[in-house]
């Protein structure tokens, strides 16, 4: 209920800010979402480009609410990001991550940033780089030491992440690809607290997105993220495939199928992603 | 996938015709370029970039540049892109407004989806001719 008027808040704000003093310095499409946890991106892997559509001349802020519900569990979260000159992100994302079948609740703040090393999503012949870094701390980390995690207080991921658009790429169809390597200790996004018993140290994750724009205001795809299984409960790699309408540069929602795998021993948790992102300016 | 895969074989075997044909020819690229000029003429942003240019020859030359881009077997006769632009200090905002004024101009000439894309993609490599000179 709280998550639901959140977004009848948030929508009804959006609408009355709608095109009044965005930044629309970037085709529209291009800005991508908010993933998971408040970086600029896909829906569950960040991307090589901001949050929001500022050209260099300009500056932007976004909001955005998600949730993912899957069989035991519901992941909810409301992020923010400015997003400066297209050069660098400063994210900030709340979690809550609700335990349906064992009832309670775990809840992690994340500070993100990302810089943009090189090039234009679109523009450039190579594609646009950027690094990022998502600091990440537990509100509680009861379920993380109980689990046996290294850290139940907080981690550091570190990420570099290649994007490009390719115009007119399939049949005259606009397409976009991103990798990004992770560098984490992180636990399912750290909500499981970070390192374990199976290993302690940073490694390196790969993800993945691809997708077609089948209009200016329609884009379909598909994500893929590697993911670490520190406390040997065999936690599973994500992914989605989404499809996103992009009414306008100030607003779009992205509705999911993800299949997150298994997660702290109960197996198969699959279910709906939705998103809605506005950008306020 | 399955629509992507269909359309990606048809858009082989349409190889053969140039995007020009595609588009619709000389009367459909003067209809766009046209469009344009509109669109540029209602934009108070973009509006001033063009303070006493010479719209006739504007829409010939840019036609013609679109002709010999897409195939089209024009060979462009206008001064440089460089020069063309020396001295507007065109910012990426601007420049990517303009973008969508010629994405309004194809749509007010009803130049399909796809169509559209391809004409963006061969004039992207200009992009770095004009921007903040």
């Amino acid at each position: 209920m709280r998550q639901i008027k959140c977004v009848i808040s948030l929508v009804t704000f959006l609408l009355l800010s709608f095109d009044l003093f965005a930044a629309e310095g970037k085709l529209i499409g291009t800005a991508g979402l908010m993933q998971v946890e408040g970086s600029g991106g896909g829906g569950i892997v960040p991307w090589a480009t901001l949050a929001g559509y500022d050209s260099q001349d300009q500056t932007s802020f976004s909001v955005a609410t998600t949730q993912v519900d899957v069989d035991d569990y519901r992941l909810n979260v409301l992020a923010g990001a400015f997003s400066l000159y297209d050069r660098v992100e400063l994210s900030i994302a709340h979690q809550r991550f609700d335990l349906k079948s064992l009832g309670g609740e775990i809840k992690q703040n994340v500070v993100g940033a990302k810089f943009k090393l090189y090039g234009d999503v679109v523009f450039s012949q190579l594609p646009q780089i950027s690094l990022g870094i998502q600091h990440k701390k537990l509100e509680d980390g009861t379920i993380a030491s109980a689990l046996g995690a290294g850290s139940s207080s907080s981690g550091t991921d570190f990420y570099i992440a290649a994007t490009k658009v390719h115009l007119g790429a399939i049949a005259g169809f606009n397409a976009v690809w991103n990798l990004t390597a992770r560098a984490t200790k992180a636990n399912e996004l750290g909500l499981l607290g970070f390192g374990g018993p199976v290993q302690q140290d940073y490694e390196l994750m790969l993800e993945a997105s691809f997708g077609i724009l089948l209009s200016r205001h329609l884009a379909v795809g598909a994500e893929y993220r590697q993911k670490p299984d520190n406390l040997g409960l065999g936690e599973d790699d994500w992914m989605d495939f989404f499809i996103s309408y992009i009414p306008s540069k100030n607003f779009n929602f992205t509705l999911a199928y993800a299949n997150l795998g298994s997660i702290a021993g109960a197996p198969d948790q699959s279910g709906l992603y939705l998103s809605v992102n506005g950008q306020l300016w | 996938m399955f629509m992507a895969t269909t359309l990606f074989i048809s858009g082989c075997a349409t190889q053969q015709q140039s995007l020009y044909e595609e588009l619709g020819g000389a009367e459909k690229v003067n209809q766009i370029v046209e469009n344009f000029v509109i669109q540029i003429e209602t934009d108070p942003t973009i509006l001033p970039y063009f303070e006493g240019s010479d719209i006739d020859r504007f829409v010939e030359k840019l036609s013609e540049q679109i002709c010999a881009l897409t195939g089209g077997g024009c060979v462009y006769s206008g001064d440089t892109m460089e020069h063309v632009h020396a001295g507007m200090n065109i910012t990426e905002a601007d420049f990517n407004r303009t973008v969508d004024l010629l994405i309004r101009a194809m749509d007010a000439a009803d130049i399909p989806h796809r169509s559209q894309n391809k004409l963006l993609k061969v004039l992207a490599p200009t992009r770095k001719e004009m921007l903040y000179r």
